[in-house]
């Protein structure tokens, strides 16, 4: 089959570059996923593997071969637009027909490939209709029954599920992993919506403003991000960040570690009085053993509550601090706005980046000291 | 446009008064043309004028039709106008391709030269192209009143505009599809701006078929003349007062054109389904 290769390639647009010197090896057969904001470069990518948007310097290699000079109509490459680029002057059966013509594949074979194809995206009643008569939906599986037809080694996808309704979305999220597993090519599939990059992606390919963040699979690049960019890119909400206030590093946890507890009048004089060791009533399930080792802990009010249905997701702030302000996401509904609680977050949940957004991790020599600055705070106090 | 003001009846009724003016102003001297050609010397010359004929006069245009070659101008006219409008297709369609689609060094200023010579009227340059013309001995022949419009810029500019807001997405799938630049433009390009096509066919072929100037400079035997200056030269050959006359021939001259104008038409509403989706 076919891994994709870049070599030291640069594009850059009139004179600004986009991405600079970018290698990546994409793996045989897998679903990877080109996820970052809009601008990230992670599109350019995709149209140099196809072609029709080629590097400025570098190789691409498709199957350890330098394609550079291959146009895309031989590249063994299918892609499916953001917009669906279906022909629109074509009816279905056209459309899907149009690339096996071109390819001089015999006519009783081309019309029973596009029969077998049409029936497995269901549109087996639909061949004869002009696309315009077709739902958004419908429309996208020509557009994937049109690059399913040619058999190609590499399926490039960009955005293409961001035209359908949410629950069309995770419908045909669940069809696109089914297709790969069912056949076995090298899916190169861009987006900017992280839900779908953690869903399908084997591999997930992180970029911001040309570069490579991170490469890893989905369950790394959350519970292992490398740097302070994809801890707050991949999640929902986005990673809650503070500043530590020694060396410029910045602490971070995500809101599903932080346990929440209600602090009643007494309880917050007895807190105040006692500090450091607050009783948590209504915590809800009993603290795990070593529940006494280090954990961050803070005091504020509840700012919002949005009920999502399975979880709660609540703001959390201490009035008149600016960036005294934490998303906690609980899987029950116990609180309300306005109520006083404390939020901990154990040690082992915490992350830290130093100055330039680097993660440090457990192994740093500086990491063990940092958790001990931040789990001896004040929890009154920033 | 707010509904409530259009129901008014007033606004209804000044509406509609504002649009026939129009409509009158635009279409009486054509009704007047054909009432002429209809009547009898007698009728066109009265005071206050006859409106309608007391009985057509078809003999009119059986007159005027014998007054010269006319089978051989209204072919010559077909010929010509016909062959500039398939040959400005052949040239201009890949030309506004590439404008529309390609990138390449010097593309604007190319662009630019094309606006140009779109400002650029023929009363300029008519006088060294028939010598051009003649000197390679063409002149006895249909091909100076076809080939200085080989090309169109108004076509090239017009049809640019319309490919330019076809997705590009659409050329890069059918690259993806294997399909050569020639197939893109006949299997997509093509299909996809058939309102463009007709609109500028449509202009080619009114201006074409009604141009007196330029073949009246390009000509010299009836052989090669278009119906236009056969249509002229009734004023000599029937004396300048027989209007009757001259009104028949101008009909003959004007049908065709509502005939093409009102096939075009269909063709450009029929084309407009495909635009609506994107």
């Amino acid at each position: 089959m076919a891994s994709i290769e870049f070599v030291r390639v640069t594009k850059s647009f009139e004179k600004s570059s986009v991405i600079d010197n970018l290698n990546l090896t994409i793996e045989d057969g897998k679903f990877t996923v080109l996820v970052g904001p809009s601008g990230c470069g992670k599109t350019t990518l995709l149209r140099m593997i196809a072609g029709i948007g080629p590097q400025s310097s570098g190789e691409v290699r498709i199957g350890g071969k330098d394609v550079s000079r291959v146009p895309p109509g031989k590249r063994g490459v299918a892609m499916v637009f953001q917009n669906y680029a279906i022909y629109p002057t074509m009816t279905v059966r056209d459309n899907i027909e149009f690339g096996l013509k071109n390819n001089r594949v015999p006519k009783a074979e081309r019309t029973r490939l596009v029969e077998t194809i049409g029936a497995t995206v269901g549109l087996a009643g639909y061949l004869d209709r002009m696309p315009s008569t077709l739902s958004g939906g419908q429309r996208q599986r020509v557009a994937l029954a049109r690059a399913m037809v040619k058999e190609p080694s590499v399926f490039l996808m960009d955005e293409p599920l961001s035209n359908l309704d949410a629950k069309l979305r995770a419908q045909m999220r669940i069809e696109l992993i089914e297709l790969h597993k069912k056949l076995g090519a090298t899916f190169v599939y861009v987006t900017h919506d992280q839900v779908e990059a953690m869903s399908m992606a084997d591999t997930i390919v992180l970029m911001n403003e040309g570069v490579i963040q991170q490469e890893a699979p989905p369950e790394d690049v959350y519970r292992d991000p490398a740097n302070l960019f994809a801890a707050q890119f991949i999640g929902v909400p986005p990673m809650n960040v503070g500043e530590l206030g020694i060396d410029g590093v910045r602490f971070g946890f995500r809101p599903e570690s932080a346990d929440l507890a209600v602090l009643s009048g007494a309880e917050r004089e007895l807190a105040a009085a006692a500090a450091g060791d607050p009783i948590r009533p209504g915590a809800g399930a009993p603290k795990p053993a070593g529940a006494d080792e280090a954990r961050y802990a803070f005091r504020g009010r509840i700012a919002t509550r949005e009920m999502l249905g399975a979880e709660t997701l609540y703001q959390v702030r201490r009035d008149g601090e600016p960036g005294a302000s934490f998303m906690v996401k609980c899987f029950a509904d116990r609180f309300a706005v306005d109520q006083e609680v404390e939020l901990e977050v154990p040690a082992d949940k915490l992350f830290f980046f130093d100055a330039a957004g680097d993660r440090i991790r457990r192994d740093h020599p500086a990491h063990d000291a940092y958790v001990a600055a931040l789990c001896s705070r004040e929890p009154a106090h920033a | 446009m707010n509904p409530e003001y259009a129901r008014h009846p007033i606004r209804v009724l000044a509406d509609y008064a504002l649009k026939g003016a129009v409509v009158l102003v635009f279409v009486f001297p054509f009704l007047w043309m054909i009432s002429t050609s209809l009547q009898t010397f007698r009728e066109t010359m009265a005071f206050p004028p006859t409106w309608l004929p007391a009985s057509p006069q078809w003999q009119n245009f059986v007159h005027a039709m014998k007054a010269g070659p006319f089978l051989t101008y209204a072919r010559n006219s077909v010929v010509v106008t016909a062959s500039i409008i398939a040959l400005q297709l052949v040239v201009m369609i890949p030309a506004a391709y590439a404008f529309a689609k390609y990138r390449f060094p010097g593309r604007n200023a190319l662009f630019g030269l094309v606006l140009l010579a779109f400002m650029i009227p023929g009363q300029v340059t008519f006088i060294p192209v028939y010598l051009m013309l003649a000197d390679w001995g063409l002149i006895r022949t249909l091909l100076p009143q076809i080939l200085p419009f080989l090309s169109s810029a108004f076509g090239i500019f017009l049809l640019r505009q319309y490919f330019m807001q076809i997705a590009e997405e659409i050329v890069e799938a059918a690259r993806l599809d294997n399909a050569s630049e020639a197939k893109i433009i006949w299997r997509l390009m093509i299909p996809m701006s058939t309102p463009a096509l007709a609109t500028i066919a449509l202009f080619s072929f009114v201006s074409h078929w009604n141009d007196y100037f330029w073949p009246l400079i390009m000509t010299d035997s009836n052989a090669v003349r278009p119906l236009t200056l056969g249509i002229a030269m009734l004023r000599e050959t029937e004396g300048i007062s027989n209007w009757h006359i001259l009104m028949a021939g101008n009909v003959v001259l004007v049908v065709p054109i509502l005939i093409v104008y009102l096939f075009c038409s269909q063709q450009i509403v029929k084309a407009f389904v495909y635009s609506g989706i994107k």
